[in-house]
């Protein structure tokens, strides 16, 4: 079954007195647990693509289901209900809230879901032991490495169990050992059963993934599977 | 329900937080709240203090008094007609004691103004009450020294005098006034009793605490015509017969006055009720303006949250995203930064509050003042409204932020 279906996906912004087509028909269905990178150039809409898929943003033209549900044009609340359900967020700058604990800012999208303080415990205490931070739970972000904090964000994505992880650029601001950690997290939490979807510009990152769709200017310009993708060596 | 408990509480972690983490500005923008309330506590504190002197002092004179006049206190009638009035004789006074069979105490009264002397110690322009002993029944005077005129002093038109506490304090300082002798324009009185201090300063002259009291006979002896006006004192055995009191009054006095059934009264019966209306209609604008006073600096508190929450929202753009980012909703941001100008407000107002207490307190001393629940639930409440109102902007540009653009904020 599609988690995705994306039918003729148009996105315009107006600049200025100019209307710039960020995306041109983007079609492309994504099935659950497919681990799938998004490639193209700056300006070549992938972000655009990321923010919808997200449903931070709403397509100007085309058709969005999610899980089976049409969300182009949702509400601004009803869309927020489907990102803290369904989509998990992972961050080039990781966006933790700086002044909470790891613990709080994984608890924060539970808060947000309406589950009572117990369970919400339980769930985050869960979520941060299975990125190996369950003696960080009390550190505030200025307190761990950049790993750590990335590993923080990816606890905060996995918690309520959404349909797909949204990672753009998770290992842009990680020295290259602690990004090849969090690409290991991602094939075990990929391994595990979810849905991944990477954006980056990396090669050798997009290889981690089984299937890559390149776009160029706000179209796609390829979508091939990857034949011998990076596994990652066990263990940390 | 609970959902939305859950995102108060975090709401107010978030409110805590953020106080804490901007100390200085957080004080400084509560600054302007804690005057703005302080003064409208002191305000109304005041207001309640003018209050309660004013029912202390009417209770003083006695509450359930009808007064018996040629005029009345107020009324549209002309007051050239009441002039014409016959007046209200001793005579009439002494037929409508015997036939009057409700009240408590009746008495005549007359008001003269002298200067009054002891040694070289004197108070111009003192009211006098001349009245009878029978007047004592109908006040609720408390004596410090002494006592009231007895009948046969009363009768005896004897020259014995009953000073307010203010008086005695002025002529004699330190001095007991008991037995000594103070003069009314140079006419010699003996003093018999002083009373305690009754109370209101609102009455200025018509306070006990200001007047002088001797028989009604010695007025009529030197100061005043026999046949002059007097207002007659009816104290109604209780509140709840005040009004057949009044009634019997009436009617006795149109028999007294000789009145046919079909001419209209020619007098007045005066209650402390009209009074007590006037006092409201003055007093109510006084407040109005006084209160509309301390509210502006209220406002200038409201404008400084309002402008510190918007400057809290731009600051937070970024967390604002990621809070979208990972599932709030218009409403859970709006709440958040709601909570956050109401905690401000909140504290602001119970920190006013508490220099209010304090400050009334010390004014106290030279006025009367009272801090009463309603005046701190009035002052919390309006601490509360405050925030919410000078929250509502800047929370509503923050909850209808776009998460994309909060999200790229730097």
């Amino acid at each position: 079954m599609n988690i995705i279906n994306l039918e003729n996906i148009t996105k315009i912004y107006q600049v200025g007195s100019e209307e710039v087509h960020a995306l041109d028909g983007v079609s492309l269905k994504i099935d659950r647990n497919e681990y799938v990178a998004i490639m193209g150039p700056s300006g070549s809409g992938k972000s655009t693509l990321m923010n919808i898929l997200g449903c931070l943003d709403t397509p100007t033209e085309g058709k969005y289901d999610l899980k089976g549900t049409d969300v182009s044009d949702m509400s601004d609340n009803a869309l927020a209900e489907v990102r803290n359900r369904e989509i998990g967020f992972v961050f080039q700058t990781f966006n933790l809230l700086p002044r909470a604990t790891s613990f709080h800012n994984v608890e924060l999208p539970l808060i947000y879901a309406g589950i009572p303080a117990a369970r919400r415990h339980e769930m985050a205490e869960v979520a941060l032991s299975s990125v190996g931070l369950k003696d960080r739970m009390l550190h505030k972000p200025s307190e761990l490495s950049g790993g750590q904090r990335q590993r923080v964000a990816v606890a905060r994505a996995l918690v309520i169990g959404p349909s797909i992880i949204l990672a753009d650029e998770p290992t842009g601001n990680l020295d290259s050992k602690t990004g090849e950690d969090i690409m290991t997290l991602f094939h075990e939490i990929y391994e595990q059963g979810n849905t991944i979807i990477l954006v980056t510009h990396e090669e050798y990152i997009a290889n981690h993934a089984k299937r890559v769709i390149r776009l160029l200017d706000g179209k796609v310009e390829s979508d091939k599977q990857v034949a011998n993708h990076t596994v990652p060596a066990r263990g940390k | 329900m609970r959902h939305h408990l859950f995102e108060w509480k975090e709401g107010l972690l978030i409110a805590l937080n953020a106080i804490r983490a901007n100390k200085a500005r957080s004080i400084l923008t509560t600054l302007g709240i804690v005057i703005g309330i302080c003064s409208v506590a002191l305000m109304a504190t005041a207001i309640n203090g003018i209050d309660k002197a004013f029912v202390e002092g009417i209770s003083s004179l006695g509450a359930d008094n009808l007064h018996i006049d040629k005029y009345a206190w107020f009324s549209n009638e002309d007051f050239f007609l009441m002039r014409n009035r016959k007046n209200v004789t001793m005579d009439q006074f002494e037929r409508f004691k015997k036939l009057a069979k409700l009240p408590l105490a009746v008495a005549p009264t007359i008001l003269t103004v002298h200067k009054v002397l002891f040694g070289d110690n004197y108070v111009e322009g003192t009211l006098m009450t001349g009245t009878t002993d029978e007047y004592v029944r109908t006040t609720n005077f408390n004596f410090g020294r002494g006592r009231f005129f007895s009948p046969v002093e009363s009768n005896g038109a004897r020259n014995v005098a009953v000073l307010g506490s203010e008086v005695a304090a002025h002529l004699f300082e330190k001095q007991d006034p008991l037995a000594k002798t103070v003069k009314i324009d140079g006419i010699p009185f003996r003093v018999i009793g002083v009373l305690d201090k009754q109370g209101s300063t609102l009455l200025g002259n018509f306070n006990p605490d200001n007047q002088v009291y001797i028989p009604i006979g010695t007025v009529f002896k030197y100061f005043r015509r026999n046949r002059d006006t007097v207002t007659i004192v009816v104290r109604a055995p209780s509140t709840e017969m005040i009004n057949a009191t009044k009634e019997e009054a009436l009617g006795l006095m149109r028999r007294v006055r000789g009145l046919m059934y079909d001419e209209k009264d020619d007098f007045a019966i005066n209650q402390q009720e009209g009074l007590t209306e006037n006092y409201n209609q003055v007093v109510g604008v006084i407040k109005l303006v006084g209160l509309f006073i301390t509210g502006l600096s209220l406002l200038v508190g409201a404008i400084g949250i309002m402008n510190i929450m918007f400057v809290s929202v731009k600051e937070r753009t970024r967390e604002i995203g990621i809070r979208k980012a990972i599932g709030a909703k218009k409403r859970t941001i709006m709440g958040q930064f709601l909570t956050e100008a109401a905690v401000i407000c909140l504290i602001g107002g119970l920190v006013g509050l508490l220099l209010a207490i304090g400050l009334s307190m010390i004014i106290n001393k030279f006025l009367p003042t009272s801090v009463q629940m309603n005046t701190v639930i009035l002052a919390i409440t309006i601490s509360l409204l405050t925030g919410i109102v000078s929250g509502l902007a800047p929370a509503w540009t923050a909850a209808k932020m776009d998460p994309v653009e909060a999200l790229r904020y730097e």
